[in-house]
């Protein structure tokens, strides 16, 4: 048997933290109703109640529970965030997800036992930054931005002991993981300061006859005519007109999907393989974890056997933004 | 996967539309709002939540069937509303088929919306936040149907 690495999934409300345990995640990852998480979006995340009732649903299935605190505490209030910390180790969970190096600090002295993951937002690439973390604030796993080639991934592997979780499904963005101000360029407002891309009030759909138009903050994003997918409204995936050609001019919406490479994931030591998606419904994380929880199995005994089904990209591409797949950083010949 | 619970995609014919155009809308719309008030009287919606929906104006439009319900929420209830002075403050539009995936959780807003099988439109944010306001209810389990006569 071939030691699997756990599959954790997004839960951003109680039933989709549900759909994610009853259908195969080794652990979920939530954050609290409020900024200091990067999915602060309207009536998603969780309340004390709801949070305690979903640790103690998947503690009584046997799996983890994983609390993301991954947005950087802004100036005057680093209190809520420090509270933030407090109320994740009060509530049990398993790690808390940590992107701020002031945060890390803070959790390691005031809770020395807690586990630690240093998250993608942390935007730490290399095994130098991740030992750092480790040798300073005892990180226990870290979750690499999507830039990397497999290559690099395993040369992170193989120079540090923390565990190492990689993205393994969801919606792509332009992967300036912890560093990217796009939103904030169009209406003041971005992950790192209030914990979400192009907040929902700045949003406006309009239909068209024939098409229709995505605004942000006034700003005309994207035409979508009747026939062709949609996609997140952000800067990064707009159509611009750049010297008289309208284009993506940034990067196309799609979606990152590894089931192609996760015989080469699971060689080379990966811990632990994330799903993307809080803002999704119960829906999304139930097909989701459901496709990799049968193609990790199918890995269980051997790789020589695995073949990719047709039935799990079906399902996989149904739920993509922008109706594509890619395999991302994972498989590019440049560095 | 129980496929015998599957809503499958499909489309109602097109006459049915234009015939449902011209049937009075209070049936559906009613039934839709019994619905919803029945979820308050359970408690299924937070209560925190459902203070930003005071007096906002909604609109479901089916488009295969030609159906739609306009309703509000107000003091704690939601209520029809059978004649519409103003464009509704959200507004979604659908096939039967994809609303019925939506109830039945079957299937994703987000990829309905990709896939532009969705129509979500007028405020956004309010938009999102039923959305995630009907994702976080835990609809009571259906009733098992076990065997009649003592089987284990």
């Amino acid at each position: 048997m071939t030691s699997l690495p756990d599959l954790v999934c997004p839960a951003g409300s109680l039933p989709a933290l549900k759909a994610a345990v009853d259908n195969g995640a080794d652990a979920v990852y939530l954050g609290f109703r409020n900024d200091t998480n990067a999915r602060n979006f309207a009536g998603l995340n969780f309340d004390a109640k709801t949070m305690a009732e979903g640790i103690r649903y998947a503690h009584a299935k046997g799996r983890e529970v994983l609390l993301a605190i991954n947005t950087f505490p802004q100036a005057g209030r680093v209190g809520d965030w420090h509270k933030a910390v407090d109320g994740a180790v009060d509530v049990g969970a398993d790690a808390i997800i940590l992107a701020d190096v002031g945060l890390l600090d803070y959790a390691r002295r005031k809770h020395p036992q807690q586990r630690l993951h240093l998250s993608v937002q942390g935007s730490a690439t290399s095994y130098e930054a991740i030992n750092f973390c480790q040798r300073e604030f005892g990180v226990r796993r870290a979750v690499l931005p999507r830039v990397l080639t497999l290559a690099q991934v395993e040369n992170v592997i193989r120079n540090t002991t923390v565990e190492i979780e990689v993205f393994g499904f969801g919606s792509l963005c332009v992967m300036n993981e912890g560093r990217c101000w796009l939103s904030s360029y169009a209406c003041g407002e971005s992950p790192n300061t209030v914990g979400a891309c192009s907040p929902a009030k700045y949003v406006k759909w309009d239909k068209k006859p024939g098409a229709m138009e995505t605004r942000l903050n006034g700003i005309l994003i994207d035409r979508f005519g009747d026939d062709e997918p949609a996609g997140y409204p952000t800067l990064c995936k707009g159509r611009f007109e750049v010297r008289g050609e309208t284009y993506y001019a940034l990067e196309e919406p799609t979606s990152l999907n590894v089931l192609e490479i996760l015989p080469e994931i699971l060689k080379i030591g990966v811990r632990a393989i994330k799903v993307e998606g809080r803002q999704r419904s119960p829906a999304y994380v139930a097909q989701v974890t459901r496709t990799l929880r049968a193609a990790l199995d199918a890995l269980a005994g051997g790789s020589e056997r695995y073949h990719v089904r047709p039935a799990w990209q079906a399902e996989l591409a149904k739920v993509s933004e922008g109706n594509q797949a890619t395999l991302g950083a994972y498989n590019r010949p440049w560095r | 996967m129980d496929n015998a619970l599957t809503v499958p995609k499909f489309r109602l014919p097109g006459f049915v539309a234009a015939m449902g155009q011209h049937l009075p809308q209070w049936p559906h719309a009613l039934a839709l709002i019994a619905g919803l008030n029945a979820a308050l009287a359970f408690k299924l919606l937070p209560a925190g939540e459902l203070a930003t929906l005071e007096d906002k104006q909604f609109r479901v439009r089916v488009l295969d069937s030609g159906g739609e319900a306009s309703f509000t929420y107000r003091n704690g209830r939601f209520l029809p509303i059978f004649r519409p002075t103003r464009e509704p403050d959200l507004a979604f539009a659908a096939n039967l088929s994809a609303f019925l995936q939506l109830l039945a959780r079957q299937e994703d807003p987000d990829t309905l919306f990709f896939n532009r099988e969705l129509e979500i439109t007028g405020d956004t944010e309010l938009g999102l936040l039923v959305k995630n306001l009907l994702d976080a209810v835990e609809w009571p389990a259906p009733p098992r149907l076990g065997l009649p006569l003592g089987g284990r």
